[in-house]
């Protein structure tokens, strides 16, 4: 470093130029097409995956699209106009609802697809006016617990509305019997067809939206985010502009939820607890908080991740995956790399041979992952006869390994990595792999914190140098 | 009439709970001005180590020590050990995002929440944990007098709830600690270079909070006897409610909050319904935030955004 030069200004050279090598030609050549030309590939990929895959993959592919779709809209009012919506969640269940409604035989109204879904979509835009009006005078955490509020109120009504009379939600057991969407003559019944029409909407609404960014609502959205009070006195109305944002949001949260509600074929309370808003508030956070690809990759990564965790087998390989495509990515250089690969090995191997030959009757237990993996696995890590008092345990240590690495420099945070990739492996064969629901939790609840803390950009978002 | 004292005695029990968590909440708004989403999971984990050390003194039924010095341990060691935790959270999601947009720390803390939820899952399965403070605090002792019916347990809590907060009042207008903590709260820049130490106090003001969570974990496994990982979530948006009620930042205030709070819930369960009772709870709250922003007892700011 010269004198007189930060360590910001001496590397802005090679983060204008970006990565080198292979991958550093592809990245350019990529952000040198035009945007539609990008989206053009991307959707036409997208298009040819239920040619090739089973039909479960196809379902996953369409709560892939259904958690990109709300991840875009979250991003309408949380990343681009900073209002933090918890009650993101109750536009979806309103839709959902909604949707099923007009067109099962709750209350004995089958409107038309094409009648029914704009109706819906109005009616949640209207619905996030009416809560986004809180906006007008709250701003920051106190926005954030009323609309949180509102997703409880949704929750608590959808679950008791029979109560007061009127059986409109069906309580606690939902609408069963929701008619799937009938477009162009023809009823849509098989994950493919709701692929593809995922896959039309989500491309036209991220269409809609890339044009509305660059528009002066987006740049005004983007004004109220840095800084309200700075675009009040430039004439910006900010009480309008966050109501557009709540209603922006809002309407593409009824849209998912309609298209949701009859590729279900039904809307149960579960399906909007406060633990989806989560997901979805992981997957923009993940991808990259006002970024619109951002948000569809982040999307479409956490709903694979979490239709992966279903499988113990498939879970395993992604776990193992993570940890791998993590190592090569953070860790420089190759023979650090190397290194730290080769004593966790070793480690594993040691223990697993001292562990067996000292005390064999307490060592009994099989791994719980399936698979080839799981043969390579058994002779490595050591699995008690009673794994879940001792996975326990180990999960504390892990914790704890995990919390004391941040705290270390050097060789000394080598040497903890060690040991805490073997705990974590342990831990995931012990308990993780058996328990898919807590997991999955865990996980969601560990990439909020880690992406917040490590690149609060999210994966493909542009980091901006924040106002303090 | 009966019925009536019976309900007023309910909601100040409850209030006596949501006041300690409510003003854990203040406090660490009023230190760094973020609110501290996990604040409930912290309560939560305060009445599972609770339980804990009940079950390690022999159970409900079959304590090992003088049901007293049971309590004692119990309440101590929450505190003790949500306090720890407090601070933790306050290392790992707080303080690496102190000068971040204020969004970033509310999702740490959202996901610290979820993952302790989580944890504690794990760890201890999904059974509900009963704490039986039947067996060893009898039901038919305390105060009868005429219409006035409070149980042992009750008294218990709202008795060390008070003096709770008046020692926190006295720690926070008398010791040097509560100086700082007043000081950072008006300004943190101007109170670092008169000399205060910025994270310690941060810290303690996360340690506090946090305790109070605790203690107030434990009473709620007293009181309601059932203990489960989700019992904080609620609890945390309501007494988060009373501190707004009583305006941020103010001890008083979030006390007298809590209590409101308490009392609203417990009448409209009682009188109204008791299938709606956290959507009518909920809907005044979210009427009071609208209509008085800074809350009941909360300080005028000029800003306006």
């Amino acid at each position: 470093m010269s004198i007189g030069v930060d360590q910001w200004v001496e590397t802005a050279d090679s983060r204008r130029l970006g990565p080198s090598g292979w991958w550093g030609r592809g990245l350019h050549r990529w952000k040198s097409l035009p945007p539609w030309g990008r989206l053009a590939i991307v959707v036409a990929l997208a298009a040819l995956v239920p040619l090739f895959a089973s039909d479960f993959i196809v379902r996953v592919g369409v709560n892939a699209l259904l958690l990109a779709l709300l991840a875009v809209g979250l991003n309408v009012s949380v990343g681009w106009a900073g209002l933090l919506d918890l009650g993101f969640i109750a536009f979806y269940g309103f839709g959902a609802y909604a949707f099923a409604l007009l067109s099962s035989d709750q209350i004995g109204v089958h409107l038309p697809t094409l009648v029914a879904v704009p109706l819906v979509v109005v009616a949640t835009g209207l619905l996030g006016v009416l809560l986004g009006l809180p906006s007008r005078r709250l701003s920051g955490d106190y926005l954030a617990i009323v609309t949180l509020f509102f997703s409880q109120i949704f929750l608590e009504l959808a679950l008791n509305f029979d109560r007061l009379g009127v059986d409109l939600t069906g309580g606690p057991n939902g609408i069963a019997g929701v008619t799937p969407f009938h477009l162009f003559g023809r009823s849509l019944s098989s994950p493919t067809s709701y692929f593809y029409l995922f896959l039309l909407v989500l491309t036209v609404v991220v269409t809609a939206l890339f044009f509305l960014e660059r528009s002066r609502t987006g740049r005004a959205w983007r004004a109220v985010h840095d800084d309200a009070l700075a675009a009040e006195i430039m004439t910006v109305p900010v009480n309008r502009v966050k109501l557009m944002a709540f209603a922006g949001g809002a309407a593409i949260a009824g849209l998912a939820g309609s298209l949701f509600a009859s590729f279900q074929l039904g809307v149960y309370p579960l399906n909007f607890q406060v633990q989806f808003l989560i997901v979805i508030y992981a997957a923009l956070i993940l991808g990259g908080s006002g970024s619109l690809p951002g948000a569809v990759l982040g999307g479409v990564v956490v709903a694979v991740l979490l239709d992966l965790l279903r499988d113990p087998g498939q879970a395993s390989a992604a776990f193992y995956g993570v940890i791998v495509i993590t190592l090569i990515a953070r860790v420089r250089p190759w023979r650090r790399l190397g290194a730290i690969v080769g004593a966790t090995v070793l480690l594993g191997f040691i223990v697993h041979l001292v562990a067996t030959t000292l005390w064999p009757s307490a060592f009994e237990g099989e791994v719980e992952s399936t698979g080839r993996l799981a043969s390579v696995l058994d002779s490595w890590i050591v699995v008690p006869t009673e794994p879940a008092t001792a996975g326990n345990w180990a999960y504390c240590a892990l914790i704890a390994c995990l919390l004391a690495l941040p705290l270390l420099r050097g060789w000394r945070r080598d040497a903890l990595v060690v040991p805490t990739l073997y705990l974590a492996a342990f831990v995931w064969e012990t308990r993780l792999v058996g328990e898919p629901s807590i997991t999955r939790q865990l996980l969601l609840g560990a990439l909020l914190v880690v992406m917040m803390l490590a690149r609060p950009q999210g994966l493909i978002g542009t980091p901006r140098v924040e106002r303090v | 009439m009966e019925f009536f004292t019976q309900q007023l005695v309910n909601g100040i029990t409850l209030g006596s709970l949501y006041a300690l968590l409510a003003i854990g909440y203040s406090i660490v708004y009023g230190v760094i001005g973020l609110l501290n989403f996990a604040q409930g999971e912290v309560y939560m984990v305060g009445a599972f180590i609770g339980f804990g050390v009940l079950s390690g003194l022999g159970g409900p039924s079959a304590l090992a020590v003088p049901v007293a010095l049971a309590l004692v341990l119990m309440f101590a060691a929450a505190a003790l050990g949500s306090g720890m935790l407090g601070v933790l959270i306050e290392r790992v999601a707080f303080r690496p995002l102190r000068d971040s947009s204020r969004m970033a720390p509310l999702i740490t803390a959202l996901g610290i929440s979820i993952f302790l939820q989580n944890s504690v899952l794990l760890l201890l399965g999904p059974d509900i944990r009963n704490y039986e403070s039947s067996s060893y605090i009898p039901v038919t002792s305390g105060i009868h007098v005429g219409f006035l019916r409070i149980s042992l347990v009750r008294i218990l809590v709202i008795v060390t709830a008070v003096v709770l907060m008046v020692l926190l009042t006295l720690f926070v207008k008398r010791t040097h600690l509560g100086r700082a903590m007043r000081s950072v709260s008006y300004d943190r820049e101007a109170a670092a270079m008169m000399g205060v130490d910025i994270d310690r106090t941060i810290m303690s003001a996360f340690f506090i909070g946090s305790l109070l969570a605790g203690i107030a974990g434990v009473m709620a496994g007293l009181v309601f006897s059932r203990v489960f990982q989700l019992m904080g979530f609620v609890a945390g948006l309501k007494a988060f409610t009373g501190a707004v009620i009583g305006g941020i930042g103010s001890i008083p205030g979030a006390m007298m909050g809590g209590m409101l709070v308490g009392l609203a819930e417990s009448f409209t369960s009682a009188y109204i319904s008791s299938t709606f009772q956290n959507v009518i709870v909920f809907g005044v709250l979210v009427l009071v935030m609208l209509i008085r922003p800074r809350g009941l007892f909360g300080r005028r700011e000029i800003r306006k955004v």
